[in-house]
């Protein structure tokens, strides 16, 4: 533990090259500026998250990172061309598709047909309209959303370019879901910092998906989510990413909302999905779920942060992850409950199935309480298939493989069960079962 | 449960925030000067008549430790400890190695009468008297033979060992039982094999100041096949004022023996935070048992939080033979911050280690404890048991590791931690870590915290009980799985601490 002062990796250094260069060209004055500098400082001073901050421990980015991609140039037509085939996963869900390249807008790509109550729009375009944080929704909200000293996501606003800008006016019941598709058009390595920003009005219903779909790309993303009061809000993270990949949720629940997540992830590189959820008022219901498959030499790491700042709130949690090969599948879980969020009711469970010798599975599921009647738990279990179900499976005829697919799926199927919209449920236990049936 | 009212009746006969044990024994002593040098590493090593190589070895974690940084990742919080406003060594004045307790100061003796400890208290202090003879009540009730119920002492008065009893009976069976600073003189051998063999002189920022500072401690070796005949205990207590106490245990079961070991603690009351960092290791080799105990009732600090010990410490058990066993049994009552996480590396295949643990806090204590369980070996199984009961204005935090390496196949582990809290200004935080590098590990791990359930009271109060019998009763019931695991003598003392522990916080 002696007292070193860690070199500058060759990431971080590039990352310093590109915010020099980007400097001029990122759109920001005033306090916009200003944000933007006080966050590249502070990566400045702490650089990469590495296994010595705690909540990075599993996921060691100085070692993970090799180097910083440069930053994705404005996607030519042929960069939308390739980004027309992303999101395919949920090609049968009648879905308003908006689709980002390389972190920026597509209008062309996207469905911008007009719907009452509902306004879209770039963040690009709103921080160039007023080369401030002049818009009233995006000065309100962009980076107030959660309070996190989260190094990714400090990154993120020193870089953000780009990403949706939603409004739902109150008491607003949209028809379709909306799909984000954060595509990759590029044919080189290159990265993008996107910040998307949804804000849901008291009473509306909203179903939001964010798709990244990726190939050799490094991507930041944040989303900023504000849940209206007693609104209903189902949110969807869907990952393939095949390079490197970090995601911040930063979401903030209105009193007696309903608010339910689920992030699938598959087929990917490195893999963080980092949910910072507050449930701000009182009577709000909250289901976090996810599942992820892991083969190769794969890294996903899910890692929440479950606020209860009111009383009175009741939230789940659920994450399933299947290892396979040399992956490595990381669980960090932690529920807090303020002193006067009295009556929190709040359950997480996480299990992780093995299936290889060299698989590793970390789970560190965390509960910081300080109010007392309150009925908390969390469970947490890693282990291989059961060999008893797979000899009484065995027993009835069904070949081996098939017997562990089988289990899998049924292990699985526990948290997909739960996604309450039909098309969706259904899109991702086909997906999943895709990925079992590449299963050697 | 007759033992509940006896609780009862024991917490209303105490005032709010009379820590029992607060007393301090004058005695005259001699300490070394204040302040942490090479110089006082000397001192004390001569003080102690220690070969060289002993010398050398502290001196080599005193040059360690001087590179490292104090750790900040426990959730606790307290004021900067000045190492150099500390003694490292007191030890009373008239002492000379005592050869029976009638050398030692009375003063002493009645310290340790007045605490009530397993010295076994008078009658077992008597039969020391007559020099090794069995006391008349141990003949009445063993009828000579060996049994759990007489229990072997070493207590340690600051700095040293004042006295040691049944050494000579312990002797017959082959059991070394001595103070270690004796240890390293009569049995350098043993001690140069094992000592620093679990706990590296360069572990952690404390255990490296404790390598360098230690000043006494027990020393236990059960050789090959031999069933350790009785309990052994060993009392601690801090008496002098700014003085540190740096106490090294180590325990060594050679193949196929048997130890229960036990370990109490208490301190004056005093303004001023008194810093306690103490070093156990056990080393268990092939079918052999350590059960270590614990009941630690260091002073917590007054209400508002001024003074209590600071109790930094490292225990680490090594089940380095097959079919190993080690277990950890720990009521933490006292100190105003514990920090400690008594560990089991469970490298034998088959091997087997357990944790049970039941945490009070109460006031402005903080409690940052728990464990690890490393599987190494095969077909190695681990079991946490945690309960923690936070009250006051206390923070309460579990903190646990289990992991399995890669040629673990076959390693179980199953971990229960569960917090109650009483009243809406404490805190209670579970952290446990899990990491499986073998798809044939099992690891099941479940966490819960609540309120003392309502209705619970509601049923006892409904049959005639008061509040406060209703609380004991359901707190009792609450622990209860852990008290089971302590030996007969210190669960009942146990039950007694816990409820005085939340005295002031019930109903």
């Amino acid at each position: 533990m002696a007292d070193v002062t860690p070199m500058k990796t060759p990431a971080e250094q590039a990352l310093t090259a590109a915010y020099e260069a980007a400097r001029g060209k990122l759109v920001g004055k005033g306090a916009l500026a200003d944000l933007r500098a006080d966050a590249f400082q502070r990566f400045e001073a702490s650089g990469l998250p590495h296994r010595r901050v705690e909540e990075w421990k599993y996921t060691d980015l100085r070692m993970l990172m090799r180097e910083a991609y440069p930053l994705a140039p404005a996607p030519d037509a042929a960069a939308k061309a390739r980004a027309k085939e992303a999101g395919q996963i949920l090609a049968g869900v009648d879905c308003r598709r908006l689709v980002f390249v390389d972190g920026a807008f597509a209008p062309e790509l996207s469905d911008l047909t007009p719907e009452a109550g509902l306004t879209v729009g770039s963040l690009a375009e709103a921080l160039a309209n007023t080369g401030n944080l002049g818009d009233a929704l995006v000065a309100e909200h962009v980076g107030k959303t959660f309070a996190t000293e989260d190094m990714a996501v400090a990154l993120n606003t020193a870089f953000m370019g780009d990403g949706a800008v939603i409004r739902v006016a109150d008491d607003t019941t949209l028809q379709r879901p909306i799909h984000l598709v954060f595509a990759s058009g590029s044919d080189k390595p290159s990265a993008s910092f996107v910040r998307s920003l949804v804000v849901i009005g008291k009473g509306a219903q909203v179903t939001i998906i964010e798709d990244h779909d990726s190939s050799e790309a490094q991507v930041n993303a944040v989303l900023e989510l504000v849940v209206g009061d007693d609104a209903k809000a189902d949110y969807y993270k869907i990952t393939r990413a095949k390079a490197l990949h970090v995601a911040s949720l930063l979401a903030s629940v209105g009193a007696g909302a309903m608010f339910d997540t689920f992030a699938f992830t598959s087929d990917s590189g490195v893999v963080r999905n980092q949910h910072f959820i507050r449930f701000a008022g009182e009577d709000t219901q909250g289901n976090i779920r996810g599942v992820s498959l892991l083969r190769g030499k794969e890294h996903v790491d899910t890692t929440l942060l479950i606020d209860h700042a009111a009383g009175h709130c009741a939230s789940r949690e659920q994450f399933k992850a299947v290892l396979d090969d040399q992956s490595h599948g990381v669980f960090q879980g932690k529920i807090v409950v303020e002193p006067h969020a009295q009556k929190t009711d709040a359950k997480m469970m996480t299990r992780a199935l093995m299936l290889s010798d060299e698989a590793e599975s970390d789970n560190k599921p965390e509960l910081e309480i300080f109010a007392d009647d309150v009925a908390c738990g969390h469970g947490a279990t890693a282990s291989a298939l059961d060999p008893g179900l797979m000899f009484y499976l065995m027993s009835r005829g069904i070949g081996a493989k098939e017997a562990e697919s089988l289990l899998i799926q049924s292990f699985i199927g526990e948290a997909l069960e739960e996604i309450e919209h039909e098309g969706i449920r259904e899109a991702l236990t086909f997906a999943a079962v895709r990925w079992l049936g590449a299963r050697g | 449960m007759p033992a509940v009212e006896e609780t009862v009746e024991q917490v209303k006969r105490i005032d709010v925030d009379q820590y029992k044990y607060g007393f301090e024994t004058h005695i005259e002593s001699e300490k070394a000067p204040k302040g942490l040098s090479e110089d006082t590493i000397r001192f004390i090593s001569a003080k102690k008549n220690e070969p060289d190589w002993m010398l050398d070895w502290r001196l080599g974690a005193y040059r360690r430790w001087l590179t490292m940084r104090e750790p900040g990742w426990a959730r606790v919080h307290y004021s900067k400890i000045d190492y150099q406003d500390i003694y490292y060594y007191a030890a009373p004045k008239a002492f000379k190695a005592p050869k029976s307790l009638a050398d030692v100061d009375p003063e002493i003796l009645k310290t340790y009468e007045k605490l009530g400890i397993p010295l076994k208290e008078q009658e077992i202090l008597a039969g020391v008297r007559k020099q090794g003879e069995p006391s008349e009540l141990d003949d009445e009730t063993t009828g000579g033979e060996y049994t759990s119920g007489r229990v072997a002492v070493d207590a340690v008065f600051d700095s040293v060992s004042v006295a040691t009893t049944f050494k000579e009976e312990l002797k017959k069976a082959g059991v070394i039982f001595m103070p270690i600073s004796e240890a390293i003189r009569e049995h350098p051998d043993l001690v140069k094999k094992y000592l620093g063999s679990v706990v590296p002189t360069s572990d952690n920022f404390f255990a490296t100041l404790n390598s360098a500072v230690f000043s006494d401690g027990s020393f236990v070796y059960v050789p090959e096949g031999v069933r350790c005949p009785m309990e052994l205990s060993t009392y601690f207590r801090i008496n002098e004022a700014n003085t540190g106490q740096f106490e090294r245990t180590l325990i060594i079961a050679d193949k196929g023996a048997y130890v229960s070991y036990l370990e109490g603690c208490t301190a004056p009351m005093r303004d001023e935070n008194q810093l306690h960092a103490a070093v156990v290791e056990l080393v268990a080799l092939d079918n052999a048992e350590i059960k270590y105990s614990t009941v630690q009732n260091w002073y917590p600090g007054d209400a508002e939080g001024r003074g209590g010990i600071f109790n930094f410490v490292t225990k680490r058990g090594d089940c380095r033979g097959k079919n190993s066993k080690i277990s950890w049994t720990q009521v933490e009552t006292g100190s105003a911050i514990t920090w400690k996480y008594p560990s089991c590396i469970l490298r034998g295949d088959n091997s087997r280690g357990e944790f049970y643990s039941i945490a009070i806090s109460n006031g402005h204590q903080q409690v940052d404890s728990g464990t690890k369980m490393i599987h190494l070996g095969k077909n190695t199984i681990s079991r946490i048991i945690s309960k923690g009961i936070s009250a006051g204005k206390s923070n309460n935090t579990y903190r646990g590791l289990v992991s399995a390496h890669r040629k673990a196949t076959g390693a179980r582990n199953f971990t229960n931690c569960d917090s109650l809290l009483i009243g809406n200004q404490c805190g209670a935080h579970t952290v446990p870590y899990i990491e499986a590098k073998n798809s044939s590990a099992t690891f099941e791990h479940e966490a819960t915290t609540s309120k003392i359930s309502e209705e619970m009271l509601f049923y006892c109060q409904s049959r005639g009980m008061s509040a406060e019998e209703a609380t004991a009763l359901v707190v009792n019931g609450f622990v209860r799985d852990v008290l089971q695991q302590l030996p007969m003598e210190f669960a009942v003392e146990a039950q007694k601490l816990i409820s005085i522990s939340l005295e002031g916080s019930v109903g």
